[in-house]
């Protein structure tokens, strides 16, 4: 006779293995890099140029290229996003072109990144003739980081409740106005928590800008939106991997800025629809 | 079994409003009206007219038409995907078809069931629909809110703090609000969907006592599942039954003697 | 004129709201594009079934079934470790876990999506590498194994999450009636719980095999990039991310090289769109 009991303590049991399984190593990662990168961390590793062929010196113009990459994507990809989420959650109507849009946005989440490397070399670099340049990277980025953007805006959007819309549309107010004056206001945590994750997104990938923008090694600023760029994830993987003797510390270094830049946004972004839910009034 | 007290209220009542409406014609003429929504046969054949300045109260059990109803006069049906409608509706001459639903909606402005205040300020909740309208002028802003605060016996708990979330009146004060709201952008009708169902009895009076005298200027339609309310206030009262007007007729008529004796059982609380 | 001004803005969120179709079709077009093109030199069947991967020799060798079974391989050791450890914390964060942990379990799982890969990848080179040569006496600890548990990782999170929504989303009275008959929880979540969110597990789990399959750079870093047919999980393999992403910077535009490394990006293209729209199907199902 099975104890039913007994059977349920050990499929618990199990259950909160698996759970161990993935949040162990989670922070596992998380502390060896802090431990081993803080080390490495000054003033002069975040200002200072790369030298002798980036076994020395800083990180700087990575950072910079990072930022310079997510501030395009960004640029890009949320006035698209945010009226596409406005489409789907206030106009679109309940057929086969809103499936086909939802349809779209799942594959566009879920294309691999390196064919958004390979797409942004065909479209941007070579048949648009920008070059293998901060603009075609910051293009490819912020198409992969629409479905994100789009996603979440649109949760925000229908979020609003719809007896708002209801009541400022009675007061004779057009649709527009509705739309601009209550709905919007009222989703914009959740559409800054939507950009802030796109924006985290487009900070650490690497694939989509292998062939796009990524300088192996540039020991100077971009000056325009057409030059090369480093950035932050590919110097990791070049010094990972292409450049021999690497001192650890600075790879360990690396690893941390970039965790710290990705997960900070990410950071924000959960702050931000804690407080948004706490403070909700409806 | 006639309530002598209820009946010499409804008597008195009776007379106050004979004194009080003034017949300026008719505002709603509704003819062979049906509505669907997808499949589901909402309003069945439903002809009737409206009067100026009238208070006209709708009753009747739940999903019985009389929401779908009130909501087709500012064309609030319109935002559902499956909403089909058939007939004729003429405010005053116009279909309302062929009136833009925008400026319909200013004309026929609406009190919904729960307080739904606007997430802006008590200022702003009155002063949006004007403010959407076009107008700018800060005084000329003013000037309305205060004028429409007054008109709906908001001002005086209101006005040192016009600022605040609106969110921070009582319910009552909320629903007055939106009272305030409607008015502020000088419709002809004011359709009410039962404007008192969250509300204690104290606030519940204050809001009749309102509508009561907003029907000098305004027409006012009152849809309420209180149907005490309905004898109340209302001057005439139509009884709404699976999508059917069952009969509509004056409020002291309907109540002591209605013609359809479905009628008489809703009232008498049978199908409550 | 505010009439008019309503229009224009309307019609351009329109647009915006067909970008999305708009997007998927351009990307897939110049795919198409630029990999159709292998076609000239090698047979659709050579290239997806040739055993031999010498894209610079002379001539060129183009075929990626190496590459394929390389990203099998990965794949399914990913899948086999992902899929129960996913599916079970899924349960205990969804049932068990009291409402305070279930919050921190939550957000541990969202820090993890969080990782870019090529962190991942950097940690799996230095810990997991070293540790795999190690248990197993290998020459080199870039191995398809080393590569399953690292993507693994990635994969959790995604089925985490959505397996949780889909158990969330089963119908309270589904469980109290099974609470009713005396089943114990264990039961419950067993005999009603699984069963009626199968659809949605079953997404989860296809998506996270999604997320797998096209993970390029951790992959990339820890399998040893060798394009041999593979013969064990504990041999270096090459999958066909990994291959586009190390190679695409040495292909020069226009060559049989690049073509190719385009092919193998339709092939990849088309995969993700059926894992993608079959999901969608499932997660939807039980909508209905």
């Amino acid at each position: 006779m099975r104890n039913p009991y007994r059977s349920q303590k050990i499929a618990f049991f199990f259950l909160f293995l698996a759970t161990l399984l993935i949040v162990v190593p989670v922070g596992l990662i998380v502390i060896v890099i802090i431990q081993k990168g803080l080390p490495a961390i000054s003033w002069q590793f975040l200002s200072d140029i790369p030298r002798q062929g980036m076994r020395s010196g800083g990180i700087f113009p990575a950072i910079i290229g990072t930022l310079y990459l997510v501030s395009g994507a960004i640029i890009f990809a949320l006035p698209i996003g945010l009226l596409a989420a406005i489409y789907l959650s206030e106009y679109s109507k309940d057929n086969l072109l809103t499936r086909i849009i939802k349809l779209a946005i799942v594959n566009l989440a879920g294309v691999p990144s390196v064919v958004y490397g390979l797409f942004g070399l065909a479209l941007f670099v070579v048949f648009l003739k920008f070059g293998v340049s901060i603009l075609s990277g910051s293009l490819t980025l912020g198409i992969m980081i629409l479905p994100v953007i789009i996603t979440t805006s649109r949760e925000a959007l229908e979020s609003v409740p719809q007896s708002f819309r209801e009541v400022s549309l009675s007061l004779g107010a057009s649709k527009w106005q509705t739309i601009r004056h209550i709905v919007l206001p009222n989703a914009i945590p959740g559409i800054l928590t939507g950009t802030i994750l796109g924006l985290g997104r487009a900070a650490g990938e690497t694939a989509p800008i292998l062939f796009t923008v990524a300088a192996f090694y540039l020991p100077q600023l971009p000056k325009s939106i057409f030059d090369q760029a480093m950035a932050l994830p590919y110097h990791l993987y070049v010094i990972s991997t292409q450049v021999p003797n690497v001192d650890e510390k600075i790879r360990y270094g690396t690893a941390l800025v970039l965790l710290t830049l990705v997960l900070f946004m990410n950071l924000v972004a959960i702050v931000i629809r804690y407080k948004f839910r706490k403070k909700k009034k409806w | 079994m006639v309530n002598p007290v209820r009946n010499n209220k409804l008597a008195e009542n009776a007379k106050m409003k004979d004194k009080n409406t003034i017949s300026n014609g008719v505002k709603f003429a509704i003819k062979n009206l049906d509505i669907w929504f997808g499949t589901i046969h909402a309003l069945k054949q439903v002809s009737m007219e409206i009067e100026a300045n009238e208070i006209l109260g709708a009753i009747g059990p739940s999903s019985s038409g009389k929401t779908t109803f009130l909501r087709m006069l500012n064309r609030l049906n319109d935002l559902s995907p499956n909403f089909r409608m058939n007939g004729e509706v003429k405010l005053e001459n116009d279909n309302i078809k062929n009136i833009d639903a925008q400026f319909l909606r200013k004309r026929v402005g609406m009190v919904f069931a729960l307080p739904l205040s606007l997430p802006l300020s008590i200022f702003d909740n009155v002063a949006y629909g004007v403010k959407m309208h076009g107008v700018k002028n800060k005084k000329l802003l003013q000037n309305k809110v205060e004028e429409s605060l007054k008109e709906a016996y908001l001002w005086d708990e209101v006005k040192d703090r016009l600022n605040e979330s609106a969110f921070k009146l009582s319910g009552g004060q909320q629903q007055r609000l939106c009272i305030a709201r409607t008015l502020a952008v000088s419709p002809e009708v004011i359709l009410f969907d039962e404007p008192c169902s969250g509300l204690d009895p104290i606030s519940t009076a204050k809001v009749e006592d309102a509508m009561v005298k907003l029907k000098q200027k305004y027409t006012i339609v009152l849809v309420t599942n209180n149907v005490k309310q309905a004898a109340r206030v209302s001057d005439r009262t139509a009884f709404f039954l699976n999508g059917e007007l069952i009969e509509l007729d004056k409020t002291e008529l309907i109540f002591t003697g209605p013609k359809d004796k479905r009628t008489d059982g809703y009232i008498r609380g049978k199908f409550g | 004129m505010q009439k008019i001004k309503e229009f224009i803005i309307e019609k351009f969120i329109f647009i915006c709201g067909i970008a999305s179709i708009f997007f998927v079709v351009l990307i897939f077009l110049f795919l198409l594009k630029e990999g159709l093109a292998v076609f000239k030199f090698v047979k659709p069947l050579e290239f997806l079934l040739g055993k031999n991967w010498y894209p610079i020799s002379e001539p060129a060798q183009l075929g990626i079934l190496p590459l394929v079974l390389g990203s099998l391989l990965v794949t399914l050791g990913a899948a086999v470790i992902s899929i129960p450890i996913g599916v079970g914390c899924a349960i205990y964060i969804a049932e068990i876990a009291p409402l305070k942990i279930k919050e921190t379990l939550k957000a541990g799982i969202e820090l993890l999506a969080a990782i870019p890969s090529v962190v991942l990848g950097f940690i799996g080179m230095v810990t997991l590498v070293p540790l795999v040569k190690n248990i197993f006496h290998l020459p080199t600890g870039l191995t398809a194994l080393s590569g399953s548990i690292m993507l693994a990782f990635m994969a959790m999170p995604t089925i985490v999450s959505i397996a949780e929504d889909a158990l969330y989303s089963v119908p309270k009275n589904y469980k109290e009636g099974a609470f009713a008959l005396g089943a114990t929880h264990w039961q419950t979540i067993w005999r009603v719980m699984l069963p009626a969110a199968s659809s949605g597990i079953l997404a989860a789990v296809m998506l996270g095999i999604g997320r797998v399959i096209g993970e390029t750079m951790a992959v990339m870093m820890i399998t040893g990039n060798a394009a041999i047919m593979p013969n064990s999980i504990l041999s270096p393999v090459r999958t066909l991310t990994a291959t586009i992403a190390a190679e695409m910077g040495e292909a020069v535009v226009g060559s049989e090289h690049y073509f190719a490394l385009f092919a193998i990006g339709i092939v990849l293209f088309v995969i993700s769109f059926i894992i993608n729209v079959t999901a969608d199907l499932f997660l939807h199902k039980d909508q209905k």
